[in-house]
């Protein structure tokens, strides 16, 4: 086999460790283009391991291919803000210029096309991946001419013409991404001072460090609003010998965008919070897990780290205490995901980082417990990272003064869809959303999805709602609709993406999400009954109850949310049928096949013999 | 207390469900101080001598015949249940439905009964004399067809299941059936 040699190199790199698995496929399928069933056997000898397990995490990762691939790779985002941004054009420009479908490569062998979750860029929508970069703004004009420039130069970088603002056009970033950032506040995006955090942190035990968080009764960032502190304790009190920090930056929430914003501009300040928490928590060992999608970070991000260790800042004994002969070392590794919502879920992070498929855990344990390789494991948000420095740098006081007694400090909001000034926003904790609306620009505002597909759907009469953890949680997604939008269509969108993104593990989720879904085109084609809506809200009940993992537990809310919020949507689609009949079943429907297989009419139901 | 009255019938099934209601034996004496059959093939009516209170339904669809009775039996009768699996969820012959990634399922379905080598059948004929009724293209269950009131799981339920649920809809109540009598495995 002619690529033996590469493939022996790229798992003798990683020590022929399966638990590194996705960085080997990586680094094979950057030099060969995919993973062949050959591939696949060769890396499971040399890792000592089965094919099919090695086959399994291939296919479990939507940027893993298993089918030869052109050179140059194109997920277009199809999420709901890029289709009203004008993506099904731009879909049918790449087809058009490219003479292929959705799924296909060209004969040359230069292009595939494929269809992608939110890519991160929903402020910048129609938006895709080329490889690595990422292309924004997209029209069909400006498509053809990508397409055009690539053929001719065979050279990605010749595609960005203006570079975004901020470090977007740094050496190593070189992107046409912008950061649109809108409104800086108090905690992250206004001027700070990096290091002040770890260095007061180093000056403190860290039985302090956490105390000062937990004073500042600060929670995470990432969705769930847990009390960082407290994980943190329950990890510090485990006994082992090796404790681990996780950094979050999976953001694959649609209409989540912050963290791409955070890792942009606030990279330092993000390595600074885990190398204190480590410290806090007496951790060794990071990791920060980068989604796929912004590999094109990559290059910037390793660069920090390398910084950092040069200045002493990451590394063997970066803190020694010759009174107290303590020594504290840490380091941090990336691991590059593969494009799979589900790895944000942080038990299936970790079994991301283990080199396996994405597949969440049973909790409990957990992680603090018992996570990654079954050591203690603090998975934190790429925005609580950030917090942290802040907070021990400043006091408690100073950031428990900003927000809602119960949600303290800042939060970071990535606004999309139908305004003027999508972008990135940072509000005290506690800011009602018709401000976040107004300073937004949000046009003709009707139905406003908080917190991503995850989320709720809410409507006018929340518009004075506080978004905070008492009110209304969000881990950063505020998606507006106006009122020329279909809300049935958006949440039809979410199941959709539930529908690709679960894992399949359990059954409520993979199959119920599908009826779900076809319970509620039922109604959208006018064939609905109202004990369809008890029976959405049953199924959907069920599958919250029965699921095993976070995704299970909101995949029923788009249509849970827009039923509360919205009833007169769905109402207006309703029909009752007198004489008890299902509108969903078609007699003559039903009878094609056996008409044309017996050659003959039905004399109960032709119309032309009085049938009904 | 007025007599209830009750309408039966069977569409795709195998008149188990029925087999199973005389399995509540001499109880059938009480319940004939409680009901009257109308439309049944117990007592071989074959059409609605007036509107009635109660329909029990065994089977589902898998042909037009099936579906013009079980909408009349809509039609004429207030509260309508289906009884057994196959009515709720199609049972045995619903398994055809399992012919899914076929341009022409029903047609394999119907080769795959009467023309292979198994059947002797030399000249492959399939049945269609103008009185059968068409076959629908896939097997519908009751639920899909017409709204259901209540349905009482089991392949057959058993008698004491029925005998349960037919007292309480009598007294106009819904069937609460214990965990024991629907757990069949
Ligand atoms: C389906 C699913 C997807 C998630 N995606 C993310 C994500 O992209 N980023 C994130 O930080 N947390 C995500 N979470 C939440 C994490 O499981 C975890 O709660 C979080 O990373 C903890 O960090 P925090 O305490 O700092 O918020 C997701 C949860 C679920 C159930
Ligand atoms: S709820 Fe869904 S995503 Fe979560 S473990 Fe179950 S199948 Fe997987
Ligand atoms: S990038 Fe398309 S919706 Fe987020």
């Amino acid at each position: 086999m002619e690529h033996r040699k590469l493939i022996e190199t790229s798992c003798s790199h990683f020590n022929n460790d399966p638990r590194r698995m996705l960085d080997i496929l990586w680094q094979i399928q950057n030099s060969l283009g995919w993973i062949s069933p050959d591939t696949m056997e060769l890396i499971a000898q040399l890792t000592n391991t089965y094919r099919v397990e090695v086959e399994g995490v291939v296919t479990f990762y939507a940027f893993f291919m298993s089918k030869p691939q052109g050179q140059f790779v194109i997920h277009l985002c199809e999420d709901i803000i890029d289709r009203y941004a004008g993506m099904l054009p731009v879909q049918n420009a790449f087809e058009q210029i490219l003479g292929i479908k959705v799924g296909e490569t060209t004969k040359d062998g230069l292009f595939s096309l494929h269809l992608t979750s939110c890519i991160g860029m929903s402020d910048q929508a129609p938006a895709a991946l080329i490889n690595d970069m990422v292309v924004t703004n997209l029209s069909p004009n400006k498509t053809k001419i990508l397409i055009r420039t690539l053929k001719k130069t065979r050279n990605l970088a010749s595609l960005v013409k203006t570079f975004g603002d901020g470090n977007n056009s740094h050496e190593l970033i070189k992107s046409m991404v912008n950061n649109n950032i809108l409104l800086k506040g108090d905690v992250l995006l206004g001027d700070i001072n990096i290091n002040a955090g770890l260095n007061k942190a180093f000056s403190l035990p860290p039985e302090e460090v956490i105390a000062t968080v937990q004073a500042s009764n600060f929670k995470g960032r990432g969705g769930a609003g847990y009390s960082s502190a407290k994980k943190w304790l329950a990890a510090a009190a485990t006994q082992a010998d090796k404790r681990f920090v996780i950094c979050n930056a999976d953001e694959g929430e649609p209409g989540t965008f912050k963290d791409r914003v955070l890792l942009t501009e606030r990279a330092e300040l993000l390595f600074e919070g885990m190398t204190t928490v480590a410290y806090a928590i007496g951790s060794q060992h990071g990791i920060l897990y980068l989604r796929a999608e912004y590999r094109y970070l990559l290059p910037y991000l390793e660069s920090l780290l390398t910084k950092r260790r040069n200045e002493g800042l990451l590394g063997t004994d970066i803190l020694v205490d010759e009174t107290e002969n303590t020594r504290f070392s840490f380091d941090i590794r990336i691991q590059l995901g593969a494009g799979a919502y589900i790895c944000g879920e942080e038990t299936s992070l970790i079994s991301s980082c283990e080199g396996k498929r994405g597949e969440p855990k049973n909790k409990p344990p957990f992680p603090a417990v018992s996570g990654y390789l079954g050591y203690p494991t603090v998975v934190n948000n790429v925005e609580t990272f950030c917090n942290i420095p802040r907070i021990v740098d400043k006091g408690a006081e100073w950031f428990t003064s900003i927000g809602t007694p119960e949600s303290s400090g800042t939060k970071l909001l990535s606004v999309c869809g139908d305004c003027t000034r999508p972008g990135i926003y940072e509000f005290p904790m506690g800011i009602t959303l018709g401000e976040v609306l107004s300073l937004a620009g949000a046009k003709d505002p009707e139905a406003i999805q908080i917190g991503g597909a995850s989320g709720v759907m809410v409507g006018r009469a929340d518009f004075e709602r506080q978004l905070c953890f008492e009110d209304l949680p969000t881990a950063g997604a505020i998606m507006i609709f106006s009122s020329q939008r279909n809300i049935l269509e958006i949440a039809d969108y979410f199941m959709h993406f539930f529908i690709e993104e679960s894992c399949g593990y359990c059954t409520p989720c993979r199959v119920g999400n599908v009826f779900l879904k076809q319970g509620l085109e039922k109604i959208m084609a006018g064939k609905g009954e109202t004990s369809d809506l008890k029976y959405l809200q049953d199924l959907g009940k069920t599958i919250i109850q029965t699921s095993r993992c976070g995704l299970g537990h909101s995949s029923p809310k788009p249509i849970l949310s827009t039923m509360k919020n919205f009833p007169l949507v769905y109402a207006a689609l309703l029909k009752e049928h007198p004489d008890g009949r299902q509108a969903g079943f078609n007699i003559q429907h039903a009878l094609d096949e056996s008409r044309i297989i017996a050659k003959r009419r039905s004399i109960v139901f032709d119309p032309d013999l009085g049938g009904d | 207390m007025k007599k209830k009255r009750i309408a039966t019938t069977s569409l795709a099934g195998c008149f188990g469900c029925h087999m199973s209601l005389l399995d509540i034996d001499e109880r059938i004496f009480d319940l004939l101080e409680l009901v009257e059959f109308d439309r049944s093939p117990l007592n071989d009516l074959k059409k609605f001598t007036r509107r009635c209170d109660i329909g029990l339904i065994e089977g589902g669809c898998c042909n037009e015949e099936n579906v013009h009775v079980l909408r009349e039996f809509r039609q004429n009768c207030d509260i309508l249940v289906a009884v057994g699996q196959c009515a709720m969820m199609g049972g045995l012959p619903v398994m055809r439905n399992a012919i899914m990634h076929s341009d022409d399922p029903l047609r394999e379905c119907l080769d795959e009964a009467f023309c292979t080598p198994k059947v002797l059948n030399p000249e492959n004929q399939i049945p269609n004399d103008p009185a059968l009724p068409l076959l629908l293209d896939k097997v519908y269950t009751c639920v899909d067809v017409v709204k259901i009131d209540y349905q009482i799981p089991g392949c057959p339920p058993s008698g004491e299941t029925i005998w349960r649920a037919l007292n309480a809809l009598v007294k106009n109540e819904a069937p609460a059936l214990e965990y024991d009598l629907i757990k069949y495995d």
